[in-house]
Parts: structure tokens; sequence; C-alpha cells
């Protein structure tokens, strides 16, 4: 096996089957995969779920995690928050000639990583090679297949005003710890990307509480983007507590710094559940019993106020409105 | 003493009661973006009486730059040896019939910093491009880009450039009270403008106005401190220049930031925005640096900006003439995912503000 | 364009700072404000230290209750003496 991956390994004959064989299943080998035949053939039982998501994150390895973990995470929680157990992930690298096959080797370590976390296996796969400066260095898509948890039912219309909204922790780590680096800003080693599984997470909530009528994990536009979507989705308001969401005080001076807010940040292992009031605390109790669920907390309510819009009650008592994000996250000056 | 929020709320009453029976409104004018966007975030608006207006001026330096200026950053982004150093603020001004978004999605290289001295960090690292910094900002931003020119002349970096729109907010506040429709009551100074120019910058408002005018900082508290002092003044039929921020806005300023502003800029006639063109308003670089003047070094040979035919009214909000929601594109042929106008573009903008935090007054109801 | 941190000197080399705030870190260049020194907290505003930041919020406070509730003015008493 060659140091850096060439156009040849993408091409389908000696040298991709080497790839395969001394680099891919080595790590993420099982009984699935090893058959190495053109379709994985599954056993499921009842309804299943699927996604699918392409990781393209740079830089490709950051504290707390790197596109390998991002790549299961972000699929098995787009199962979990609709009520699914992830059990098989697709997995199509696309890469660019040129690219370390030990950078390539430490991805899929933490690929391996995060499924042996989320309890699901690489049962199928693809790989590409494209000519130098035409992809940055490794892009990845996974697809996932996912059994429907007991008694989950899960979706949009369900939310009702008089509800009440659970985030289950800090918001923001993710992305201030990638735009904290690209901007010299220094974090402690304490301030990490949350990217984790939730499937587990979900599965202790959906036994305590069967009546969650919504979940959602708020990656990409942050919790402003979720809460939005679902305001209009379900046609409710939604209505925050500015002094009930969680930030760390480190990600708070990563906004100031930049002129950011929290709540537009991407997260990577969190969600975003609405649940009926009087089921509150119950819910709260089973999610602080795992460790993905520790700071969860109760921040807001569902109204009939103000439909499809996320509003926010700030310190001193004013409102105002949590808008949809637009555009990129670039830091301001202003 | 209290915390924060307690004293926040009693000067809520302090204001309610000193302003209650008024007839008309007293219109208090912010020339800070960051103020009006802090003042959105705590829901300030809402909390006052109705007897206080709050207005937003030329606060975001983003909002004033001409197209002009932007169709000239445009132009260098698209050339092959130039790398454009640009505050993130202004990816998304529309210049006459393009963005630097756009520019970049052509292949330009366009670098987002946080800081000019990063934007010399990338010439230092690219010594076969130009880097060309977008110098714009008020009194608080112009000694940054200056202190970035001195940087690099002492370290012979010959291939950092500024393209210098740097405004001064003194001048804009005279313009805007040249016009008798403005009926502005009072300033809230900006603070960040204040701590390098000094609050007695401010004191032309007291003298040839008989204007109050307050310096303040920008938590909800400091702004709420500030408008206090405005409305006590008011009541009493005072007009003086108070600074509510000393923690650090001296009376003299930040004399090192001047004189290094000074020694590298100089005033000249600047085109704002909406305000058009005011004598004394902006900064060039002196003849001894001009070499840094990437205008200069490369002159463009660009047609002038086309008029807005668009119905924008930018002009008018940013004079406190109108509110946003009185522009008939706002919130319909304009919105921050379509700007027609810069004061939707900038987070910092009036009309983005309005647009993004709900309008004036929420009433959540 | 006024987006200024407070945050607090921990290194000083050249005239390049360490600052940090609540944890986070970055060099603030002290071109600006050569005066200050290890320790002091500072306004940090595009990379720069814009200035010293000194406390002297309690007392200031102190006046702004004293008058609200219905003492005799302190508050920025000097400006008016001045007249400007």
């Amino acid at each position: 096996m060659t140091d850096t991956i060439q156009l040849a390994h993408g091409a389908g004959g000696r040298m991709s089957a080497r790839l395969m064989d001394e680099v891919v299943r080595p790590i993420l080998g099982n009984p699935v995969l090893d058959r190495m035949h053109d379709g994985a053939v599954l056993d499921t039982g009842g309804k299943i779920a699927f996604t699918t998501d392409s990781y393209v994150v740079a830089p490709r390895f950051f504290p707390g995690g790197s596109i390998g973990r991002l790549a299961v995470c972000g699929t098995v929680n787009d199962l979990a928050v609709s009520g699914a157990e992830a059990k098989y992930l697709s997995l199509a690298l696309i890469l660019e000639e040129g690219l370390a096959v030990g950078e390539l080797v430490r991805v899929l370590k933490d690929v391996r990583t995060a499924a042996d976390e989320a309890g699901v296996s690489v049962v199928t796969g693809d790989t590409k090679v494209v000519g130098h400066g035409s992809c940055d260095g490794i892009y990845i898509n996974t697809a996932g297949i996912g059994e429907m948890m007991a008694g989950a039912d899960i979706a949009p219309r369900n939310i009702r005003p008089g509800m009440e909204v659970i985030v289950s922790g800090f918001l923001g780590d993710h992305a201030a710890t990638i735009t904290a680096a690209r901007h010299g800003l220094k974090l402690p080693e304490t301030i990490q990307s949350d990217a984790a599984p939730l499937n587990g997470l979900v599965r202790e909530m959906l036994r305590a509480v069967p009546e969650i009528a919504c979940l959602r994990d708020p990656t990409r536009g942050g919790a402003a983007a979720t809460l939005n979507e679902l305001a209009d989705q379900s046609g409710t308001g939604v209505l925050l507590d500015e002094e009930a969401i969680p930030v760390r005080p480190e990600v708070e001076s990563v906004c100031e710094l930049l002129g950011f807010e929290p709540l537009y940040l991407a997260n990577e292992g969190k969600l975003i559940a609405f649940v009926p009031a009087e089921k509150t605390e119950a819910l709260l109790e089973a999610m602080r019993a795992h460790p993905c669920g520790k700071e969860a907390r109760r921040v807001g309510v569902v109204t009939d106020k103000a439909p499809g819009q996320v509003a926010m009650k700030t310190g001193l008592g004013g409102i105002r409105v949590v808008d949809m994000p637009t555009g990129s996250l670039v830091p301001r000056i202003c | 003493m209290g915390t924060d929020k307690e004293l926040s709320l009693r000067l809520l009453e302090e204001i309610k009661r000193l302003t209650a029976g008024r007839e008309r409104p007293m219109r208090l004018m912010e020339v800070c973006g960051t103020h009006t966007v802090s003042i959105f975030r705590a829901g300030l608006r809402q909390l006052l009486p109705p007897e206080v207006e709050l207005v937003s001026g030329p606060g975001c330096p983003v909002c004033v730059t001409p197209d002009g200026y932007m169709d000239a950053a445009i132009a260098y982004a698209g050339m092959g040896d130039v790398i454009v150093a640009t505050f993130g603020d202004m990816l998304k001004v529309p210049g006459s019939a393009s963005s630097l978004a756009e520019a970049a999605a052509r292949g330009g290289d366009v670098r987002i910093v946080y800081s000019p001295l990063d934007a010399l960090a990338i010439a230092k690292e690219h010594p076969n491009k130009k880097v060309v910094f977008l110098a714009v900002g008020f009194e608080t931003t112009a000694p940054t880009a200056a202190a970035a020119v001195l940087a690099a002349a002492q370290e012979s970096v010959e291939n950092f450039f500024l393209l210098p729109a740097q405004k001064l907010v003194p001048p804009a506040i005279r313009a805007l009270l040249a016009d008798e429709d403005a009926r502005i009551d009072g300033f809230l100074l900006p603070g960040h403008v204040a701590v390098v120019t000094g609050s007695e910058t401010f004191s032309f408002l007291p003298k040839e106005y008989r204007l109050p005018g307050v310096v303040a900082g920008f938590s909800p508290t400091e702004l709420l401190r500030g408008i206090y002092r405005l409305v006590w003044q008011a009541a009493a039929g005072e007009a003086h220049i108070e600074n509510e921020y000393k923690s650090v806005v001296r009376p003299e300023g930040n004399p090192a930031a001047q004189t290094m502003m000074k020694q590298v800029c100089e005033t000249c006639t600047a085109e704002w925005r909406g305000l058009g063109e005011i004598p004394s308003s902006g900064l060039r670089l002196r003849d001894a640096y001009r070499r840094f003047d990437f205008s200069a070094m490369r002159p463009l040979d660009l047609p002038p900006a086309p008029p807005k035919k668009s119905g924008c009214r930018c002009g008018e909000v940013l004079r406190g003439k109108i509110s946003p929601r009185e522009c008939k594109l706002f919130g319909k042929a304009c919105a921050p995912e379509h700007a027609a106008g810069p004061c939707m573009v900038s987070a910092e903008g009036v009309c983005a503000a309005w647009h993004k935090y709900g309008g004036g007054v929420f009433r959540y109801d | 364009m006024c987006l200024a941190v407070p945050a607090k000197i921990m290194d000083i080399q050249d005239s390049l700072a360490t600052v940090e705030l609540r944890g986070v870190t970055r060099e603030a260049s002290l071109m600006l404000l050569p005066e200050a020194k290890v320790g002091d907290y500072v306004l940090v505003h595009a990379g720069f230290a814009m200035q010293i930041i000194e406390e002297r919020d309690m007392e200031e406070t102190e006046a702004l209750w004293a008058e609200m509730n219905g003492g005799p003015r302190t508050v920025n008493l000097e400006t008016v003496r001045q007249g400007v």
C-alpha cells in the first residue's frame, strides 16, 4: 500500500481492492461488510427509518472529533430524532488524489469508534478518488437504516400550545470550537465539539416519557433554525426564556468576540424535545441520568400566540423575535 | 445596591416617571450599530414607555459605504494577483451589480479576517499576492488600520494595502442636524467611538445645537443608564454631554490611537450612502503612506455606480426620517436573504435589526 | 462597527499581548495602548487593546441609586459645572 491516495485507488482494479483489504476492512470490518458483495442483505423487524447526509467539514480534525465522527453521529442522530434506533450505515468516501493514507486511517478509526458507541455497523460503501484540487481532502456520505423504537410517534404536527421545550445540554460547543480555531482564538481543552450519537439518550427518553411530541437535533443554523422550522411546521409559536438557555461561559466569550449568538451555533450532539408540560420533570430526570443529557433544561413553552414564530423573553422581560438565520456564520466586527 | 436587573427595572420606572404626560414622544437617536443591535436583543423598545422613541441613525459603517466602493472591492477581488481581506460584515453588501460573496463564488480570493493584523499576516504568507484590506469603520476601527499600515511600513511588507473608506461620526451628526425635519431631542453617543475620540468630541451638541448627549455602553443596563440621563436632562431643561461609560471612556480618549491615526490619515470629503457627500467626514492616507492605498496604486476605471431604482429608502432610514416599516420594500422585496439596500445586509443595519428582532416594538399577543 | 470586549492581559511579548476572556485566549496588539501591563483588564476591538478598563462602576452605581431614591444630584456633576 502506498502512502498517498492515487486516482487508481478509485478505479476499481487491484489498487482499489488493496485499499479495501488493507485499510478499510481491517478498521470497519464486520460479517455483513466482509461478504464484499455489491449490496448488503439486512435483517430488520417491523417499521424502518432511512436517512442520508453528506459531510464536508473543514478542518477534518478538530478538538472533540473529526469528519469521521461527524459522519456517523449526524446520521445516527437524524434517525434517533425520528424515533428510530440506527442499525446499519453505508459509507461513501470521496477522496482527493494525494491525501495521506495515514489521514484516511485516522478518519476511519473515528468512524469505527463512533459506530461502536452508537451500536451500528457499516455494512456497505463506496470509494471514489478525484483529481488533486477537485475536493478538499475527504468528503463522506453516510446513509442509515434504523428500526422504529416501540411507541414512538414523533412529528412536528404533534406539537401543541402548552407543551414545553427542552434542550439536552449546552448549546454551541461544536461551532464555537471550529470557528475559534479559524480566527486565532484558543479555547481551553475542556471545550470541544459535542459530536456524539444520541440514540442511547433518545431510547431512555422514550422509555420514561412515550408522550414526547417531537424531537430534532439543532445542527446547521443552530437552535434558532430548528425551532423556527418546527414553529412553522406545527403552526404554533415558541417562547424561549433567555436566562434558561444553557451556554458555557467560554462559548459566550467566543460569541462576544466574533459577534455571534449562541442560538445560531451548530451542535452535533444535542437535541431539542417538545413534551406535554406535566411530563417535563419526568423527562428531565431521565435525560439527566444519561451522559448526553446531564445539562438538560426546560428553555421555553409552546404558545398559540404569533404562530410560526420563535420569540424570546429577555433577561429584563422584553420580548424579541428569534429569526431564522440567513446565510453562513461569519465573524462581524460591527 | 442590587443587581443589574434590579437597577435596570428601577431605571425603567424612573424613565417612565420623568416622561409621563409628554405631549410629543422624545426622539433619541443612537448613532452606533452595536447600540441598535443591543437595543433589539434586549427587547428595550418594548419596555420603554411610548413617550420615548428610539431612532437609529447612520451608525453602521457597512450601511453607509457607497456602491462605488463595493464595486471597486469586487473588481479587485476578481484580479488573479489580489487577495481581498475583509471583516465578515462586508461579504454580502450589494454593489451596483454584485457582492463580494458572489465575487468569491466566481473564484475571487476573499478572506474573512477578525483584525487588520490578520490581513497583514496573510500578506506575509503570500508575498507574490497583493493583499487588500477593506478599511471601513468609524473612529474605533480607523486606528487599527493605521496601526497595521505602520506595522507594514516598519516590517517592509510591500504587498499589504488598504482600500480606505473610514468615516468620522461627528460630521455625520452635524449633517443630520442640518435637516430641519430631523426632530432629534438627544443623542445616545457611541461608547466605543468615544473610547478613541474622548467624550469631549461631542461637546458641539450642547454648545451649538443645545442638545444633550450621553456616551453609553452596550449592556442593557448601560443603555438604560444612558437613556435615563437623556430623559433626566430633558426633564430638567438641560443640555450637556454626560459620560455613562467611564470605565473605558475618558474625556480625552486614547491619545496613542489618535496620534497614530493622525500620523497615517488625513480627513477628506466622503460619500455616505443615504446622506451624500459630507466635507471632512472621511479619512484617507497621507502622502507619506499613499503607497499603501490600493486605489492609488492600481486605479480602476469603473463606470460611476448607477443610481438605485429599486425604491429602497435606506437614505431616509439612516437619517431617522422614516422607520424601516414605512419603506414599501421592507420584509417583502427586501429581506436579509435578498437585500435591496445595505441597511438590510449588515447584521448591524437598522432594517436588518428591525427584521431580525421583530420590527420595532414586537407586540407578543 | 464597534464590537469590543473586555479581556485580561495574561502575558506580553514585545507589543503583543495574550488576552483572556472567560477561558478563551487570543492575541491582541498593544500598539494603540502601550501603557497596558500584565494583569490589566482592557477593551479589545479588531485585535487591538483600545483602553484600560477602570473599575469605577461601584461608586457610580451607588450615586445613581441615591439620586433615583430622591437624594441630591451627584451623578456626572462635574460635566454640569464645566458646562460642556
